[in-house]
C-alpha cells in the first residue's frame, strides 16, 4: 500500500520559499556584510545603507497585506461600485492587475498561492470567525437539512459531474483521451465543493433571511468533510493498481470517520479552552489569546490526523463560545470579536487577491470542450440536486424551503480558493494543467458572473413574488399576535417542537457543564438577570432592524395610500418579528450589535438581588444565541 | 421522572383526556410531567403565579393574556384537564382527521377553534366582538419595547395582572397613541362588513382566510 506523505505539494515559488531563501541569504550575507563594513571603514563610514535581504520575507508579506487592505479601503470609498460588484470580484481584478504587473516586470510567473500557505494560514481565521459567530440555535435546528444538502448533495454533484465529464472525454477522445474515469472523479470532487469564503462574501450583498443563510453557509462548511475525503479517496485510488468494491466501502466509512473525528477533536479542544478561560481572571490581557491558540491547535491537530480541519475548528469555536464569553471580561470579549473579524477580513482579501495573481501563469492548457462542459455540468447538477433534495426535505420541515430559496441555494453555490488549492495538490499527470485552467475558469465564472448577477436575479424574483401576495395590515397584526401566542404556548409546554434533545442538552449544560466551566460568580442564578439578558438581546435585534419596507400599491383603498405607507413602516420597525428576518445574524464586516451596545450600560446588580461580592457587582450582558429552552423554574 | 408521573395519573383519566383532546398516551404523560414541574405548590393545580414563573413567558408581550387563556371563567386554578384542553388547540391537524364524520363535534384543534382561541385573546369582555379599544390594547402590548421595568417589578413583587398592565402603559412606548389609533382604525376597516365598527368572529375568520392558520398555530408535540 503506497503511503501518502503528509503534504505532497509541488512547491511553487511561494512566499514561504522566498522566506527560506531570504533567511539563508541573510545568514550568509550578514557575515559578509559585516566583513564588508569592516573593509569599507578606512574609506568612509557608511551613514546610510540598504539591506533588503535581511527583511525581505516579512517585508513582502506586509506589503501584500497592505495591498490587500488598501484595495479593500479603496473599494468601500469608490462610490456606487460596491452596490453593483461584489467585493470578491474587485479583489480578484486587483490581483489580476498586480499579477500582470509582476509578470511584465519580472518576465516570470508571479508567486502563486501555495496550498500550504492557504490551508495552514489563510483558511483557519475565516472558518474560525464563521464558527464563532455562527447562530448556534438556528444551526442546530436546521442541522438535518444542512447535513442532507451537504452530504447527499455533494455526493450527487461529484458523481454526476464526474461521470458526465468522463463521457465528454470519451466523446472528444482526440484531445482528451488520456483522462481516465478516476481522474474525472477526482476533478469533480474538488470542483463540486461549494466554498464558504466565496459564499459568505457574496451573501453580504444580498439580503437573505437567516434560515437561508444558515442553510447555504452550513452546507458549505460541512461539505468540506465530504469533499476532502472524496478527494483523498480518489487520489489514493489513482495510486492503487486495482480498485475493488471493498476499497469503495472503506472509503465510505472514511467519510464518516473524518467528519466525526474532526468533530471530536474540536469538542475536546473547545472544552479545554473553556476550562482554561475559567482561570484567566488574574491575567485578563492574555485571555483572548487562548481562544485563538486552542482553535488553531484543534485545526492543526485534525489536519495532522487527516481529519476534517474545518469541522474541528468550527466545533471548537461553537463549543467554547458560551463558556468563554461568560468567563471573560467584556473587554476581552470585544477584543476576541474584533480580532477575529480583522483576521478573517485580511485573510479573505488576501485569498481573493492571490486568486487573481495566480491566474497569470504560463502553465495554462485550454480545451473548449472540457471547460465549457465543466461549467455547464456544474450548474446543471447543482440545480437538479437542489430541486430533488428540497422536494424530499420539504415534507419533513416546518419552514419550507421556498422556490426563491432554492434558486439562491443553487445559484449561490460559488466555488473558491479551496478548489484552487486542491487542484494544485494533484499528482502530476499530462492533463494536470488542463485541470488547473478549468478550475480557474470555473472559479472566476462563479465569482464574477454568478456573484454579480445573483442580486438582480433575486430582486426580479422578489418583485414577482410581491406582486402576488400583499399582506393586509390586519393580516400582519394578527400574524404577529399568533407568533407571540405560539411562542408563549411553546414556553408553557417547555420544549420547542421537535427539539427534545436540545432541551435535554440545555438541562445537562446548566447542571454540569456550566458549573464546571464557568467561573463561580458569573453563573447567572437569578432568573431576573436571565430575563434581562434575554431582553437585551431582543432589544439589540430590534434596534438593528432598519428595514425600509418597499411599499407596493394597495389595491383596495387608494385614498389611504400615504397612510398605508406610514403604517407599514411603523409596523416593520416596531413589531417583534420572529421568522424570516431579513438580516443575517452573521456578517463578515461588522460586529453584531455594536451601535446598540455603546449606548447601553451593563446592569448593575444591587445587593438585594443576590449579588455575591460588592454591592454593585457588574453583570455583563452577554450575547447568547437564542435559547427558547426551558430554563429551570425560579427556585 | 416519567414513570413517577404516570403512576400519579390514572389510566382512566389518560383515556378520557385522549378522547377529548386527541393527544397520544406518551404525549399526555410527558405533558403531565411538565405540569407537575410547574406546580410548585404540589396541589395538583396551577395558579397564575406558577405560569408567571416561566421567564420567557414573562417577557412575552401577550404573556398575561396567554396565561389567562388557560384559566376558565372566573377561576384562579387550573387542573391538568383544563391545561390539556387549552393545549389541545395547538395540536397539528392530522390528515386522517380532516375527513371525519361531519356530525361529530368539532375537535379542539380545528381551524375554527384555533381562530376562536386567538379571537378570545383580543376579546377580553367576551362579548364576541373586538372593539377598537380592545384592539388598541393588544397593539400597545405588541409594540411596547420597554417593558423591562414592569416585567421585573412584577416578577419581584408578584403584582397582579391589572397593576402590571397599568405599569406597562406608563412605560414609554416608541410610537404615539395616534399612530396606533390609525392602525387600529385601519384594521377594523379592513375587517368590518356590517359597519358596527368592531370585528365579530365571522369577520375575523374572513380576514384571516389567506393565512395558513393550521400550520401557524400548531406545535409538533413529541410522541
Amino acid at each position: 500500500v503506497p503511503s501518502l506523505s503528509p503534504f505532497p505539494f509541488p512547491f511553487s515559488p511561494s512566499m514561504v520559499a522566498t522566506w527560506m531563501d531570504g533567511e539563508k541569504a541573510s545568514g550568509l550575507g550578514s557575515n559578509s556584510s559585516k566583513g564588508g563594513l569592516s573593509l569599507d571603514v578606512p574609506m568612509a563610514l557608511r551613514v546610510f545603507s540598504v539591506d533588503y535581504y535581511h527583511v525581505q520575507a516579512p517585508f513582502e508579506i506586509v506589503l501584500w497585506i497592505m495591498l490587500a487592505s488598501l484595495a479593500k479601503l479603496g473599494f468601500h470609498w469608490s462610490g456606487r461600485l460596491p452596490a453593483v460588484v461584489p467585493e470578491s470580484c474587485l479583489l480578484i481584478m486587483v490581483g489580476l492587475l498586480v499579477g500582470g504587473v509582476i509578470y511584465g516586470v519580472r518576465h516570470s510567473a508571479p508567486p502563486t498561492l501555495s496550498a500550504d500557505a492557504f490551508f495552514l494560514f489563510l483558511l483557519p481565521p475565516i472558518v474560525l470567525d464563521a464558527g464563532y459567530f455562527l447562530p448556534g440555535k438556528l444551526f442546530f435546528e436546521n442541522l438535518g437539512t444542512i447535513l442532507w444538502y451537504a452530504v447527499l448533495g455533494t455526493l450527487w454533484n461529484v458523481l454526476g459531474i464526474g461521470v458526465c465529464l468522463y463521457g465528454v472525454c470519451l466523446l472528444a477522445s482526440g484531445s482528451l483521451g488520456d483522462v481516465s474515469l478516476l481522474h474525472c472523479l477526482l476533478f469533480s470532487s474538488l470542483i463540486a465543493a461549494v466554498d464558504p469564503v466565496a459564499v459568505l462574501s457574496v451573501f453580504q450583498e444580498i439580503h437573505v433571511n437567516e434560515q437561508l443563510h444558515i442553510l447555504v453557509f452550513g452546507e458549505s462548511l460541512l461539505n468540506d468533510a465530504v469533499t476532502v475525503v472524496l478527494y483523498k479517496l480518489f487520489e489514493s485510488f489513482l495510486r492503487l493498481p486495482v480498485v475493488t468494491g471493498v476499497d469503495v466501502l472503506l472509503g465510505g466509512c472514511r467519510v464518516l470517520g473524518v467528519g466525526l473525528g474532526g468533530l471530536g477533536v474540536g469538542l475536546f479542544f473547545g472544552l479545554v479552552a473553556a476550562l482554561t478561560s475559567r482561570f484567566t481572571s488574574r491575567a485578563q490581557v492574555i485571555a483572548p489569546l487562548f481562544v485563538f491558540l486552542y482553535s488553531y491547535l484543534s485545526y492543526l491537530t485534525s489536519e495532522m490526523l487527516h481529519l476534517s480541519g474545518i469541522m474541528a475548528i468550527v466545533t471548537c469555536a461553537v463549543t467554547m463560545k458560551q463558556y468563554v464569553e461568560a468567563n471573560l471580561s467584556e473587554r476581552s470579549n470585544t477584543s476576541i470579536q474584533y480580532f477575529l473579524k480583522m483576521w478573517s477580513s485580511v485573510s479573505e482579501t488576501l485569498i481573493f487577491i492571490f486568486l487573481g495573481v495566480s491566474t497569470i501563469q504560463d502553465v495554462h492548457m485550454w480545451s473548449w470542450a472540457f471547460v465549457c462542459s465543466t461549467l455547464l455540468l456544474c450548474l446543471l447538477w447543482r440545480a437538479t440536486g437542489v430541486i430533488l433534495l428540497t422536494a424530499v426535505v420539504n415534507k419533513v420541515r416546518r419552514n419550507v424551503v421556498t422556490f426563491r430559496d432554492q434558486f439562491i441555494i443553487a445559484y449561490g453555490g460559488l466555488r473558491g480558493a479551496i478548489c484552487f488549492s486542491l487542484v494544485f495538490l494533484i499528482d502530476d499527470f499530462p492533463k494536470k494543467r488542463l485541470f488547473i485552467t478549468t478550475t480557474i475558469v470555473v472559479i472566476l465564472f462563479t465569482v464574477f458572473v454568478q456573484g454579480m448577477t445573483i442580486k438582480p436575479l433575486v430582486e426580479l424574483l422578489e418583485v414577482k413574488r410581491r406582486k402576488r401576495n400583499l399582506p393586509t395590515v390586519s393580516e400582519e397584526i394578527h400574524s404577529r399576535l399568533l407568533d407571540h401566542l405560539l411562542a408563549g404556548i411553546e414556553d408553557v409546554v417547555g420544549y420547542w417542537g421537535q427539539h427534545y434533545w436540545k432541551d435535554k442538552f440545555e438541562q445537562f449544560n446548566q447542571r454540569y457543564l456550566c458549573r464546571f466551566l464557568i467561573r463561580e460568580e458569573r453563573q447567572a442564578r437569578s432568573s431576573i438577570v436571565r430575563v434581562y439578558q434575554e431582553l437585551e438581546r431582543r432589544d439589540e435585534r430590534a434596534d438593528e432592524e432598519h428595514i425600509t419596507h418597499v411599499d407596493v400599491r394597495c389595491q383596495t383603498r387608494p385614498h389611504l395610500l400615504e397612510e398605508m405607507d406610514s403604517i407599514r413602516r411603523i409596523l416593520t420597525r416596531n413589531l417583534h418579528s420572529f421568522n424570516n428576518k431579513q438580516i443575517p445574524a452573521y456578517s463578515r464586516h461588522t460586529l453584531h450589535g455594536t451601535p446598540a451596545a455603546e449606548g447601553r450600560k451593563p446592569l448593575r446588580r444591587h445587593q438585594s438581588l443576590g449579588g455575591k461580592h460588592s454591592p454593585w457587582s457588574q453583570v455583563t450582558p452577554t450575547v447568547h444565541s437564542i435559547t427558547h429552552s426551558s430554563i429551570q423554574p425560579y427556585s | 421522572m416519567g414513570s413517577r408521573a404516570s403512576t400519579l395519573l390514572r389510566e382512566e383519566e389518560i383515556e378520557e383526556i385522549k378522547k377529548e383532546t386527541g393527544f397520544s398516551h406518551s404525549q399526555i404523560t410527558r405533558l403531565y410531567s411538565r405540569f407537575t414541574s410547574l406546580d410548585k405548590g404540589e396541589n395538583g393545580t396551577l395558579s397564575r403565579e406558577d405560569f408567571q414563573r416561566i421567564p420567557e413567558l414573562a417577557i412575552n408581550p401577550l404573556g398575561d393574556r396567554i396565561i389567562n387563556a388557560f384559566f376558565p371563567e372566573g377561576e384562579d386554578q387550573v387542573n391538568f384537564r383544563g391545561f390539556m384542553r387549552t393545549l389541545a388547540h395547538f395540536r397539528p391537524i392530522e390528515d386522517n382527521e380532516k375527513n371525519k364524520d361531519p356530525t361529530a363535534s368539532e375537535p379542539l384543534n380545528s381551524r375554527t377553534n384555533k381562530l376562536l382561541f386567538a379571537f378570545r385573546l383580543y376579546d377580553l369582555d367576551r362579548d364576541d366582538k373586538i372593539s377598537r379599544d380592545e384592539l388598541l390594547q393588544v397593539l400597545r402590548m405588541m409594540v411596547g419595547l420597554n417593558m423591562f421595568v414592569s416585567q421585573v417589578l412584577r416578577m419581584m413583587v408578584g403584582l397582579n395582572m391589572f397593576v402590571s398592565q397599568v405599569l406597562r402603559m406608563m412605560v414609554g412606548v416608541n410610537i404615539s397613541d395616534e399612530q396606533l389609533g390609525s392602525i387600529a382604525d385601519r384594521t377594523i376597516q379592513e375587517a368590518d362588513q356590517n359597519g358596527d365598527n368592531s370585528i365579530s368572529f365571522n369577520e375575523f375568520i374572513k380576514v384571516l382566510e389567506k393565512v395558513d392558520v393550521e400550520q401557524k398555530m400548531s406545535i409538533r408535540f413529541l410522541h
